[in-house]
């Protein structure tokens, strides 16, 4: 569980994050959507401790973040797993040495057991035979991929994605987002995720928190999204046209007016 | 102002290098490819370099020295001297400061904007300890090893030039060369040579580790870290001779 209160952060003389609090509990993916440049990378970072907020208090498991120790705070970074928006791999590395790092770093496991881990988790987010290419050999997608592998290696308890879906095709990224959720469920994980990717909204958030301009707009689930008064929030989200006929639908199928058939055989009949 | 907030965050970050490693056979083998990276690959230009100074310096010598009595041998004295108390200790360092500082710069640099510095971070990882460390300390035992190295050839390339030039013959360059040798020189040499290899390494490593911003700022600080380095070891050696030399 991660809690934090009134988290305020500028630079220089842009107020970036005005005062944000949650609770993010553990084996949910917890959610901060908002537009670009509305402060999520930023929280992200000052969760984990990458900036230092100006104010405001973080707990991780009700421990005072900014209360612990270096060594408190190394010991607690061990259980982190972060997937950075530009996937931050280590480009003198191959991707199987990227993602063996960790387990180098924190493990005494042998050379064979760390490679089946390897493989393991590659496999997990749909890789195969990248092992010995380097990063510069990926594409955009690919990298992500192997970031988050790599973030999830050691089985962390807190698992941060910044935009894990942004650039991948839709079919992949409904795997990604499968995984990040089977993994939290799994091993009970306090998952965040930011993300403007309305798929994942509506399919992964137990817990969202829509950002706007450095504030919490609102709070909920994703069952409860489609029923949010918060015009900017409803803006934000069912962009399209397309996406608003599909709110309405959803909205009257809930309410029991329609009956909506997904399977098209029998709505041509 | 800004010198000394600067020079208080560089202090620092040397302060903050000590810390004991998470993983003592991952931190080694950072220190030895460091090692292979900073003495190995920069032997070639060391090379090169150090026997150019020395058949240089030993045909200027001989052109000035043209006074009949002023015994041969003396060319090859003052070769020996100029070689290992300035030519193969600073000459080469400022040339490292170019081949390792901007490497050294560039690497940081690169890792700190790509994010790979915080993703080490994120794991846990002391990225001083774990970044800088292994290179201040892989330069700190190689560049000693290179100086020596060019001083050698230094010597060998002055011999080879006033001889292949038929100034003075082998036996004449090589009584020279033990005329009134004095050990201190070369333990003056060797003092240099770990201050430059400090300066070489933890400058650009402090520029590299806190650059903000993109590619470009990447290439500003790496020159900006070889000015740096270079002016830090004109300095550095005027008073290691003050200090060393004078008295
Ligand atoms: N290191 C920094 N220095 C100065 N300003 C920053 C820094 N990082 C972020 N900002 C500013 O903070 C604001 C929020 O940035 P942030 O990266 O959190 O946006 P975001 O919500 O993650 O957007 P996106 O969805 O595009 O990733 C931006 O206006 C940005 O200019
Ligand atoms: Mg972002």
């Amino acid at each position: 569980m991660i809690e934090f209160k009134d988290i305020h952060k500028s630079f220089g003389d842009k107020k970036v994050l005005n005062g944000v609090s949650a609770v993010f509990q553990a084996g949910q993916c917890n959610l901060i959507i908002g537009t670009s440049g509305s402060g999520k990378t930023v929280l992200m970072k000052c969760l984990v401790g990458l900036f230092e907020p100006d104010s405001g208090e973080i707990s991780y498991s009700g421990v005072n973040f900014s209360e612990m120790t270096q060594e408190h705070r190394k010991e607690l970074r061990q259980q982190i797993g972060m997937l950075f928006q530009g996937s931050a791999l280590f480009d003198s590395m191959t991707v199987e040495q990227n993602i063996m790092f960790p387990l180098n770093m924190f493990t005494k496991d042998s050379y064979e057991q760390k490679l089946k881990r390897v493989n393991e988790v590659l496999d997990r987010v749909n890789m195969k035979d990248v092992n010995k290419k380097f990063p510069a050999e990926l594409s955009g997608g690919m990298k992500k991929r192997v970031g988050i592998a790599r973030a999830i290696v050691l089985n962390p308890k807190y698992l941060f994605c910044d935009e894990p879906n942004s650039g991948l095709d839709p079919q992949t990224s409904m795997l990604i987002d499968k995984l990040i959720q089977e993994i939290t469920k799994e091993f009970n994980i306090t998952t965040i995720v930011n993300t403007h990717d309305m798929n994942s909204v509506m399919e992964t958030g137990d817990h969202i928190i829509y950002m706007y301009q450095g504030v919490k707009e609102w709070e909920g689930s994703n069952k409860e999204i489609i029923f949010s008064k918060n015009d900017r929030l409803n803006k934000f989200i069912f962009a399209s046209e397309f996406l608003q006929d599909a709110k309405d639908m959803r909205m009257l199928e809930m309410k029991g007016k329609i009956d909506n058939h997904r399977n098209m055989d029998e709505l041509l009949k | 102002m800004k010198i000394f907030t600067e020079f208080g965050r560089y202090l620092l970050m040397l302060k903050g290098m000590f810390s004991k490693p998470e993983n003592m056979k991952m931190y080694w083998k950072e220190f030895m490819h460091q090692c292979s990276e900073i003495g190995i690959g920069s032997l070639g230009i060391v090379v090169i370099i150090s026997v150019f100074m020395g058949a240089v310096s030993a045909l200027q010598t001989a052109y000035q020295l043209v006074s009949p009595f002023i015994p041969k041998s003396t060319i090859a004295q003052i070769v020996r001297d100029t070689v290992i108390l300035e030519f193969a200790p600073t000459l080469v360092c400022i040339v490292l400061a170019g081949v390792v500082g901007s490497k050294i710069a560039s690497e940081l640099g690169n890792m700190r904007v790509s994010e790979q510095i915080d993703a080490l971070e994120i794991m846990g990882i002391n990225t001083k300890t774990y970044l800088i460390l292994p290179k201040i300390a892989a330069s700190m035992l190689t560049i000693p090893m290179l100086v020596i190295i060019a001083g050698v050839l230094g010597m060998w390339g002055g011999r080879f030039a006033g001889v292949m030039s038929g100034i003075l013959s082998k036996q004449t360059f090589d009584k020279g060369l033990l005329q009134f040798f004095k050990p201190y020189n070369v333990f003056f040499a060797l003092v240099k040579a770990y201050t430059f290899a400090f300066i070489i390494s933890s400058i650009p490593a402090y520029y590299g580790y806190y650059v903000k911003g993109g590619a470009l700022e990447i290439g500003r600080s790496s020159t900006k870290s070889v000015v740096v380095s270079c002016v830090a070891i004109l300095f550095a050696d005027y008073i290691l001779a003050q200090l060393l030399l004078a008295s």
